[in-house]
């Protein structure tokens, strides 16, 4: 997983509410390896025409040449389905932040587990932002993440919350299967009360 | 048995919590899982365990059965046309294997849709964590369980250490007070409940569901309500274990049995929330307002009762959800003010893991006996083992001859990755929980109801009040 630091990233608008993970990556591209790269994937059918054309009215089509690397969303964007193919094909195509009110559950998980920052702020903020970079969409968006901040432009200035836990592994570039594997010790301890123990769970143990 | 200190007043969602915390680290809870359930878009987990050189931790804990990709026209995967497509399948029996985790396959009877093979097979328990790589994993809360889906990485994760970083949801109760009429089913009540709440109105809440109508809901009507909970938003939806809960689970495979069984009912009655307990956020729903519902538009909160029109954007004040309303009803091909019940429909599916048991198929198949359906329309069982009883009692000789296909089990149309798809413009009455543009196939046109309403509209090729129909 790359580190996240301090990152200058061409952004676009994509006010839309609930654009689902279907919409991000159709089903049909699923079952495709990891390995065979999911950039061109993403936002297929927003992005293409049937006969596979580019759609200019689709904004990543529009600033194709500007290496958009940052998303400024809609509400409740990656609602739907757990597929993080939607996370692959973002990372893929190069982006490295989302930013919006918030996020589908899951999907805001899979965008922390592969190095994807996504950054919620006020719906104020959120609108303030769109409106900006719909008036110079690719300009470049400050992101960074040990200050916790986002600039745009001369007067864009706010800070995000974040999860420390999330952060420091963000940061680092880690991800968490090293660190549990690290606790085996108390995950043999916990699984011992839990299975033969005084915790013993009923019913799960057979 | 362990009942623990109880100084304050708990809810069930932080009685399951607190159980299965491990440790925690700045807010982020590591939790013991379960029960992990896996499926055939599981093969990235495995392939980044596998690039790690990692062991499953715990294979015992580990069920799987294939379901987003095969085929349902037979049981030959030979059926399905893409090669990489088939492999998700063979992979799955290949990393079962390779890790001896159990995996009800192709050709055994126990197979289905991992949520419904779960509380089928008495994998889905009270009081424990399940997790599972789909969104739709919700759907085992209503056994009292704390579920919810899960990405591959996170897949990944639980294959390794049989456990899950976890940051602390928000509670919400939604009390569902009075009952629901005739001819309303659970699905009805859930669509409902999205369309109060919102599509995000659950974000970052665990949601249990309360009130007499969740109280006299059968086992099957709870799991569709908790499945749909994801399109809400939330993460995972739960119901308090009752007698109901407990009757359904007795006897099941590896539901516990005998001392095993006394014990942990014993602890399962401990498990309901406290009268006392506090919830971050409460909703009232009256189930006796709600009538069978069809959505309109290209989420599950764009529904409208069988009795309403398609609403006018012009009446939407937020500009993006103004634009949002205009982009689905030209997706969707409608214009505002048309009576949904004046909408026809070009085809059916009757399947998903939200409606596709026994009780579902049998509400459709009250709807069609004995009469003959005006357009096409397929019936996918939950699993095959509902598949089994529905052809024991009769349910599919009634399907057959009202001039549905019977399908094997699978996704199939609720997600299309095996092939199972609508054409581009056609118009889809499903049962499933996702009307997303492009879900059922490029261009096709998905409207959400519930298994009488599906049948409804196949015996009149337009949406009818089943209520007005003389099967139910």
């Amino acid at each position: 997983m790359r580190p996240f630091g301090q990152l200058i990233l061409p952004a676009a608008s994509l006010p839309q509410p609930d654009v689902d993970t279907d919409q991000i990556i159709p089903a049909r591209f699923l079952f495709r390896p990891r390995a065979s790269g999911y950039g061109e994937l993403l936002f297929h059918d927003l992005r293409f025409d049937p006969d596979g054309g580019l759609r200019p009215d689709f904004v990543l089509n529009a600033l194709r040449d500007a290496g958009v690397g940052c998303l400024v969303t809609g509400p409740n964007f990656g609602c739907g389905s757990s597929r993080e193919s939607a996370v692959w094909a973002l990372s893929d195509y190069g982006i490295r932040c989302v930013i919006g009110t918030g996020f589908g559950d899951i999907f805001f998980n899979n965008c922390q587990k592969n190095g994807l920052l996504p950054v919620c702020l006020a719906p104020e903020a959120v609108a303030d932002l769109h409106r900006r970079v719909q008036v110079a969409p690719g300009a470049g968006i400050e992101v960074n993440l040990p200050a916790q901040t986002v600039r745009f432009g001369d007067d864009f200035h706010v800070r995000f919350e974040i999860d420390p836990f999330r952060k420091r592994l963000l940061v680092e570039g880690k991800d968490d299967i090293a660190l549990t594997l690290a606790m085996a010790a108390e995950l043999d301890a916990f699984e011992a009360r839990y299975e033969t123990g005084a915790e013993e769970l009923p019913g799960v143990s057979s | 048995m362990n009942t623990g200190a109880r100084a304050a007043p708990l809810a069930l969602f932080e009685r399951v919590w607190r159980r299965h915390t491990i440790r925690e680290v700045d807010g982020n809870v590591l939790l013991h899982v379960g029960r992990h359930l896996i499926h055939d878009g599981s093969r990235p987990a495995f392939q980044a365990l596998q690039d790690r050189g990692i062991p499953v931790r715990r294979p015992d804990r580990t069920f799987g059965t294939p379901d987003h990709y095969v085929p349902t026209v037979s049981r030959d995967l030979s059926s399905v046309a893409e090669a990489g497509r088939r492999d998700m399948v063979i992979a799955l029996a290949r990393n079962a294997r390779a890790h001896g985790v159990t995996v009800f396959g192709l050709d055994d009877a126990r197979q289905g849709i991992i949520h419904v093979v779960g509380p089928e097979q008495g994998l889905s328990l009270p009081g424990i964590v399940i997790v599972c790589g789909d969104s739709h994993t919700a759907t085992h809360g209503a056994l009292g369980a704390l579920a919810f889906g899960i990405g591959a990485s996170e897949v990944a994760h639980v294959l390794a250490t049989q456990a899950l970083w976890q940051r602390r949801p928000k509670s919400m109760r939604i009390r569902v007070d009075g009952r629901l009429g005739t001819g309303v089913s659970p699905k009805d009540l859930i669509l409902a409940i999205i369309r109060t709440i919102g599509t995000g109105g659950g974000a970052g809440h665990v949601i249990e569901y309360a009130g007499d109508a969740i109280r006299q809901m059968s086992i099957e009507g709870r799991l569709t309500v908790c499945n749909m909970t994801i399109e809400a938003g939330a993460r995972a939806g739960m119901v308090a274990p009752d007698d109901r809960t407990f009757e359904y689970l007795h006897g099941r495979p590896w539901a516990p049995a005998g001392a095993a069984w006394d014990r942990a009912l014993a602890w399962w009655k401990t498990l309901p929330s406290d009268p006392d307990a506090q919830f971050d956020r409460e909703v009232s729903i009256d189930a006796s307002a709600i009538e069978p519902t069809v959505t309109w538009g290209t989420n599950p909160g764009m529904s409208a009762s069988i009795g309403g029109v398609v609403p006018d954007p012009q009446h939407e004040t937020d500009p993006a959800a103004r634009r949002a309303m205009v982009e689905a009803l030209e997706y969707m091909g409608l214009v505002p003010g048309t009576p949904i019940a004046a909408i026809p429909v070009d085809r059916v599916f009757i399947g998903s893991c939200t409606n596709a048991r026994l009780e579902d198929l049998r509400e459709a198949a009250r709807v069609v006996a004995g009469q003959r359906i005006r357009i096409p329309g397929i019936v996918v069982p939950g699993s095959t083992q509902v598949k089994a009883a529905a052809e024991r009692e009769g349910l599919a000789a009634v399907f057959r001859d009202a001039g549905f296909e019977w399908r094997e089990s699978g996704c199939s149309m609720c997600v299309g990755m095996n092939g199972d798809l609508a054409e581009s413009g056609q118009r889809c009455a499903s049962t499933s929980n996702r009307n997303f543009v492009g879900r059922q196939g490029k261009g096709a046109r998905t409207h959400l109801v519930s298994p009488a309403m599906a049948a409804a509209a196949a015996l009149s090729g337009r949406f009818t009040d089943v209520r007005q129909l003389g099967g139910s």
